[in-house]
């Protein structure tokens, strides 16, 4: 349904969307967060439906403001950060590679 | 009387005049975190020796240089979302404990360069998405003038510190309001620049077409020489402008006589408090005993402008945390059984429920089948919102209207419903969507609490926002009032 006109607001929300939600974003929530969660997205979308109302027709997407684009500048050479200052930060590193659990 | 209580230019002229020492300045404000903090949660931490250190070398400049900067000597303090090398910078969030930046925003390292102090890392909602820095992780942060209510959001920490003179200007972010909120709320000045005047180099992202870096300080002035130092373009953020700052210390005294001020017609009839009537009323009279000339405009576009941010930030702010993975940085969990676990797990623990929510919003706004309904069609009402702004700035200087509709809250009155909390910053966040310039001035006070008028200028309009805002904050003359408990 890529591409409707009006969007189905809070009725489209239901807990299995937000366990799809839940997983697409990896927010790992429970049953129990879903179920809090769902009424407070419902009614957040409920209240922004009000834009279905605005008349649009013919009106561009703004997505930036400023009026800049392709802001391009020569390449240059310069100290950056050590692989040892990139990594200080992360959990777990080895011989110089960030260190993650096996993808299954 | 604290030096503290000072003004940027006063402290300069008396360190200059070796009254005192910029040590002497920094060990003050460090003393008054740690005396009264306590009761405030301005701070999720000072930088003594960074700021021992800094004040050293301010005095050494202050000592050997022929004409110092104006910042140099004076204590500043960073919102938690501006990295700073070396010092842990969280966001007000578990899913960044213990992260140390390895380099510094561009807003530290000018105003490093300038000269500044930095004293500490303020409390913000939780990647600054908040109006009342109750979401912060850590701590809520409480407003000077009042402890049972809120300094507003998110840059609270930053606001309520400058309020009770505990660091003499601090920087925020600004994505839909929260400098400026919270400077109505505490009684501070704030500006938010137009979009692309300061870098977001090393700004923790929250919603990157709408996030800009600001001054909260006690004067107008003060604000207008932080801004001066951050402001300009940054060859780390294509975003920035490049059209040059010009000398926006001018603008501060030419009074306002001759301009034509509008007054938005929509924003006043958003429910307003009797007591920010009131303020914003004699703020009127003094700008038209000052020679202004006042005109009813319209902004049509304002009663879609809540409903098209609350698409577009949380839909940013999805594509933004994306990073907060816990694999580079942050506590992470590095024992889970698979990868995905491992992602899931540390987001589920590292983010609090307003950010769990605008995750979960965002994602779905970009979601296949809702994308058009809602995130391309409220691109298109943000347009809407901009040409609003323009046309109207085609026969007006500068808007003004209250920067609220109320004076603080009470802590806990909104937690339990985000569309109460979002509706805070109705006069403030169309000012993002268009990426014009505001700022909030203290204009008075309704039952003890302080009240902010919200003066918008055009794109790169920041010497119009401070001109108009001077002639408010020299009519209102409350700017040496100090909260009870934090005047001594």
């Amino acid at each position: 349904m890529v591409g409707a006109d009006r969007g189905d607001g809070a009725g489209g929300l239901d807990l299995a969307l937000v366990a799809h939600l839940s997983r697409l974003a990896r927010l790992g929530l429970t049953d129990a967060e879903m179920e809090a969660i769902l009424p407070q997205l419902r009614a957040i979308l409920a209240a922004v439906d009000r834009l279905q109302e605005a008349d649009v027709s013919g009106v561009d997407a703004t997505a930036q403001i400023g009026g800049l684009y392709d802001v391009m500048r020569d390449d240059q050479v310069e100290p950056g950060l050590t692989a040892g200052e990139a990594l200080a930060n992360a959990p777990s590193h080895e011989a110089g590679l960030l260190r993650v659990p096996a993808i299954q | 009387m604290s030096l503290l209580d000072l003004s940027i230019s006063e402290l300069g002229r008396r360190l200059r005049a070796r009254e005192f020492s910029s040590v002497e300045l920094a060990e003050e404000a460090l003393g008054r975190v740690e005396a009264l903090d306590g009761k405030l949660g301005a701070f999720l931490r000072t930088t003594p020796e960074l700021a021992l250190e800094q004040a050293r070398a301010a005095d050494r400049r202050l000592a050997d240089e022929a004409d110092p900067p104006a910042l140099c000597g004076i204590p500043i303090g960073h919102k938690d979302v501006l990295c700073t090398r070396g010092v842990e910078t969280t966001a007000g969030s578990r899913i960044l404990e213990g992260f140390r930046p390895p380099y510094d925003a561009t807003v530290v390292a000018r105003l490093a360069r300038d000269g500044a102090v930095v004293v500490g890392k303020m409390n913000c909602d939780e990647f600054a998405m908040g109006s009342s820095n109750e979401n912060s992780a850590f701590q809520p942060t409480v407003n000077p003038w009042d402890a049972e209510r809120v300094p507003g959001g998110s840059s609270g920490g930053s606001a309520a510190a400058v309020a009770a003179r505990l660091s003499v200007a601090t920087l925020g972010t600004d994505t839909g309001g929260s400098v400026r909120l919270p400077a109505s709320f505490c009684g501070v000045v704030g500006v938010k620049p137009s979009y692309g005047r300061v870098s977001r180099y090393g700004v923790i992202a929250f919603a990157s077409s709408l996030d800009q870096v600001g001054p909260l300080a006690k004067t107008v002035e003060d604000a207008q020489l932080v801004l001066s130092s951050i402001a300009g373009p940054d060859r780390r953020d294509s975003t920035t402008s490049p059209a040059p700052v010009g000398d926006l210390a001018g603008a501060l005294q030419e009074g306002v006589r001759g301009l034509r001020l509008g007054i938005p017609r929509e924003y006043l009839a958003a429910g307003l408090e009797d007591g920010v009537k009131a303020v914003f009323d004699s703020a009127c009279r003094w700008l038209e005993a000052e020679g202004a000339e006042l005109v009813e405009v319209s902004l049509p576009s304002t009663e879609y402008a809540l409903a098209a941010y609350y698409v577009i930030a949380p839909a940013e702010v999805s594509s933004n945390l994306a990073r907060m993975d816990g694999i580079r940085f942050g506590p992470g969990e590095p024992q889970a059984p698979s990868l995905l676990e491992a992602y899931e797990l540390a987001r589920n623990r590292g983010f609090g429920p307003e950010v769990r929510r605008r995750v979960a919003l965002g994602t779905f706004v970009l979601s296949s089948g809702y994308y058009d309904a809602y995130y391309l069609r409220a691109q298109k009402v943000r347009t809407l919102v901009a040409r609003d702004f323009s046309r109207v700035f085609d026969g007006v200087d500068a808007l003004i209207s209250p920067t609220a509709p109320t004076p603080a809250f009470r802590l806990g009155e909104r937690t339990h419903d985000p569309l109460a909390m979002y509706a805070t910053d109705a006069l403030t966040l169309p000012a993002n969507l268009a990426g014009i310039s505001g700022l909030s001035v203290p204009a008075g006070f309704a039952s003890g609490l302080p009240v902010g008028v919200q003066v918008l200028g055009p794109y790169l309009g920041e010497a119009m926002c401070l001109r108009v805002g001077a002639a408010v904050e020299r009519s209102a003359d409350v700017w040496r009032r100090v909260p009870a408990g934090f005047d001594g």
